[in-house]
């Protein structure tokens, strides 16, 4: 083997030890008896299930009411989901399909807007949901996550645009209303793009941090971001093990979308480039 | 022969929809006379007093009155309310200032079809785009736009903890006096120079670090007589298949100095180990070694994509000219991947500056300094608005923060735009 071929291979490994290394050790220590972050071998001297256990138990002497965030999360993620879906799906096709007036500076709008991250509107948000005692409630996330969602329409106008035209030009002929044309020809049609959507919203949701901990002020209403965040700035490092396995139980839902969602990784990520 | 243009525009500056109804589309202008009734009812009836509270932001506080023999506390004007239902009101006034003009040139066009004898369209054309818009342009306009104008609103106020906060006190506005305490007044004017200039440096190194990062993992893996590429490829991205909280909350436990297995390790090579997030320099280095973990495989998946793109035949016909290894990379490979890589060199240079997660999770800015009003060394400008909203309740200073980071990004914004092809070209595929 050349030496560079083999210095290649060297690197290679190191990167993916890199890689690996957090992932895999937050699992070993899900694993691992006592509850301290120290431990002198990676590789657990006892196995136990307890952490797993322990999370969904509720306990007096602390507040890690887990199983109720977790519910949280996946109230939030799914109406989000829905909701951001259909908004994002009605103004892709909107701009995509029809050309009314006043199209080309909205669409300028959309894309500006697009490029604001949402939380320096946060401020904002915050100040008047406070003034109007509307913090601390799911539903309130649920409108912040999925009122902006039409902004990210790029994608899947995008993919309408590649829909030929005569399809609808036909079923128009045939006398098919518009309403009709986009139920039943359009959205058939666009199942790749309502999956890659709706999986994004939904990871979005699950994940996000920033929004979730400026509305939601009481532990019963935390989602999982927040609660682990909770445990790490609250407990430090007395409760590790429990939050490697909380963790665990976070991430595996998203990576396994991820990698169900791989295939349209590049697809989304380019499109900004050459899409537009 | 210009009468029915004529009539149905002055018919329609009369009263919205009178036009329409002559020219015989009946139910528009049935619509359109009523959204007009609403609009002026609502004016005449409550809007106006809510814009005059916009501009007075309430002349008493919560305060004592005498009634009878004892004072009793009365609750004064909440500056706050007014201005949330002073701009609701000027947004609803522009609407319907909008639609007014429109139906004005609404009347016209059809009054002209007709003056020409071409066939009038019926309502239904129209209207089905703008049906399927309602719900985003609600939605858009309360979550996005709306905010945007009462934080740059905030900015002009003196809304701030412990002496302006309703209902206790009223809310002034104050003018120009928020900026100039940012940049002339001690203590802020320090923070802001101090978060600023971290800012800047983060974005670019955190910019450069992932790209060519990026760029250099692609090409590795891509190189002729490695096996397994997709193997690598997919080893390569969990990092970002993981969500972005857990990993930096598990970093921030790793990197803790005295019982985290970073310098754990250091230990058992006998060193002393580093204080990685507890001290200014290393905390710099954390977050930004951190965050190339983070960046690296989005950018890695994307150069790969643009490797595939370029043509065979380009190194089909360096090889004929005798090319050497190098040669192909440094003419074909590396002009392809740059080129087709930089808008997104900017868009990833305007998310670097507003990266929220990886401080906040992982440092949550500190360590904290005695130099920073209420900010700590890694903060950026976007944690030390998070924390003056949330913690400190300076909505004031962070609302300026956020106009300055604004302009920062329109500024960006545009560039991209205007390198945007694709919107200027979209009509080519069909």
């Amino acid at each position: 083997m050349k030496p560079r071929i083999l210095f290649s291979y060297l690197l290679l490994i190191l990167i993916a030890i890199a890689c690996i290394y957090p992932a895999l050790w937050t699992i070993l220590s899900s694993f691992r008896e006592g509850n301290s972050l120290f431990s002198d071998t990676i590789i657990p001297k006892k196995w136990t299930l307890d952490h797993y256990r322990d999370l969904f138990v509720e306990r007096t002497d602390r507040a890690i009411p887990y199983a109720t965030w977790y519910l949280n999360t996946l109230k939030v993620a799914v109406a989000s989901m829905v909701l951001g879906t259909l908004i994002q799906l009605l103004t892709a096709y909107a701009f995509s399909r029809f050309r009314f007036k006043g199209r080309k500076s909205m669409l300028m709008i959309v894309l500006i807007l697009g490029m604001f991250p949402g939380f320096l509107s946060l401020i904002a948000i915050f100040t008047i949901l406070n003034t109007l005692n509307l913090l601390d409630s799911l539903w309130a996330l649920i409108l912040v996550y999925s009122a902006g969602a039409a902004l990210g329409m790029f994608v899947a106008k995008g993919f309408f645009d590649t829909i030929p035209r005569s399809l609808e030009e036909a079923a128009r002929i045939d006398g098919a209303s518009h309403m009709k044309i986009f139920v039943s020809i359009i959205l058939p049609l666009s199942r790749p793009i309502i999956t890659y959507i709706s999986l994004t919203t939904f990871a979005g949701a699950w994940v996000d941090f920033i929004f979730a901990r400026a509305i939601l002020r009481t532990p019963e209403n935390w989602t999982l971001a927040v609660g682990l965040w909770n445990i790490i700035d609250a407990y430090n490092s007395t409760e590790f093990t429990l939050f490697a396995a909380g963790c665990v139980l976070v991430a595996i839902p998203i990576t396994l979308l991820f990698m169900y969602t791989q295939r349209f990784l590049v697809d989304g990520l380019t499109a900004g480039a050459s899409k537009g | 022969m210009k009468q029915n243009s004529v009539a149905a525009g002055w018919l329609s500056v009369l009263c919205a929809g009178l036009g329409q109804w002559y020219n015989k589309q009946y139910s528009k202008g049935l619509l359109f006379v009523l959204i007009h009734a609403t609009g002026v009812y609502l004016i005449s009836t409550t809007l106006l007093t809510k814009i005059k509270g916009l501009i007075t932001l309430g002349d008493q506080g919560q305060h004592l009155e005498k009634v009878g023999k004892i004072f009793k506390n009365v609750p004064g004007d909440h500056s706050i309310f007014m201005m949330i239902y002073g701009v609701l009101s000027v947004i609803i006034v522009a609407l319907y200032i909008v639609f007014y003009i429109l139906n004005i040139r609404d009347a016209v066009a059809v009054g002209r079809k007709r003056d020409s004898g071409s066939a009038v369209k019926g309502l239904n054309n129209d209207i089905f785009p703008w049906a399927l818009l309602a719900l985003p342009i609600i939605g858009v306009l309360f979550f996005t736009i709306m905010p945007i104008v009462f934080t740059s609103l905030l900015a002009f106020t003196n809304y701030a903890s412990p002496n302006h906060i309703p209902p206790k006190n009223l809310v002034d506005w104050v003018g120009f006096d928020t900026f100039h305490k940012l940049f002339n007044m001690n203590v802020w004017a320090d923070t802001f120079t101090g978060v600023l200039t971290w800012t800047i440096i983060w974005a670019v190194l955190a910019t450069v670090t992932c790209y060519f990062g990026g760029i250099l993992v692609a090409l590795l893996i891509n190189q002729q007589g490695i096996k397994l590429k997709g193997f690598w490829r997919m080893l390569f991205i969990i990092p970002y298949a993981i969500p972005q909280f857990v990993s930096l909350l598990i970093m921030r436990n790793m990197l803790n100095e005295k019982f985290g297995p970073i310098n754990q390790y250091f230990r058992y090579f006998g060193l002393e180990g580093l204080p990685w997030l507890n001290d200014p320099f290393w905390a710099k280095v954390s977050v930004i070694v951190v965050n190339m973990w983070i960046g690296i495989p989005v950018s890695m998946v994307l150069v790969m994509g643009i490797l595939t793109t370029i043509p065979k035949d380009l190194y089909e016909a360096a090889d004929v000219d005798g090319a050497s290894a190098w040669m192909k990379f440094r003419n074909i490979t590396m002009p392809y991947v740059l080129f087709a890589t930089a808008p997104i060199l900017i868009t990833q240079f305007a998310g670097n500056i507003n990266s929220f997660n990886v401080i906040f999770l992982l440092t949550s800015g500190n360590p904290a300094t005695m130099k920073y009003n209420n900010a700590g060394q890694t903060d950026l400008l976007v944690t030390w608005l998070y924390k003056l909203t949330l913690d400190f309740n300076q909505y004031n200073i962070a609302a300026t923060v956020a106009i300055l980071l604004f302009l920062i990004i329109a500024v960006m914004s545009v560039l991209l735009y205007s390198r945007t092809r694709s919107f200027k070209e979209e009509d080519m595929i069909q």
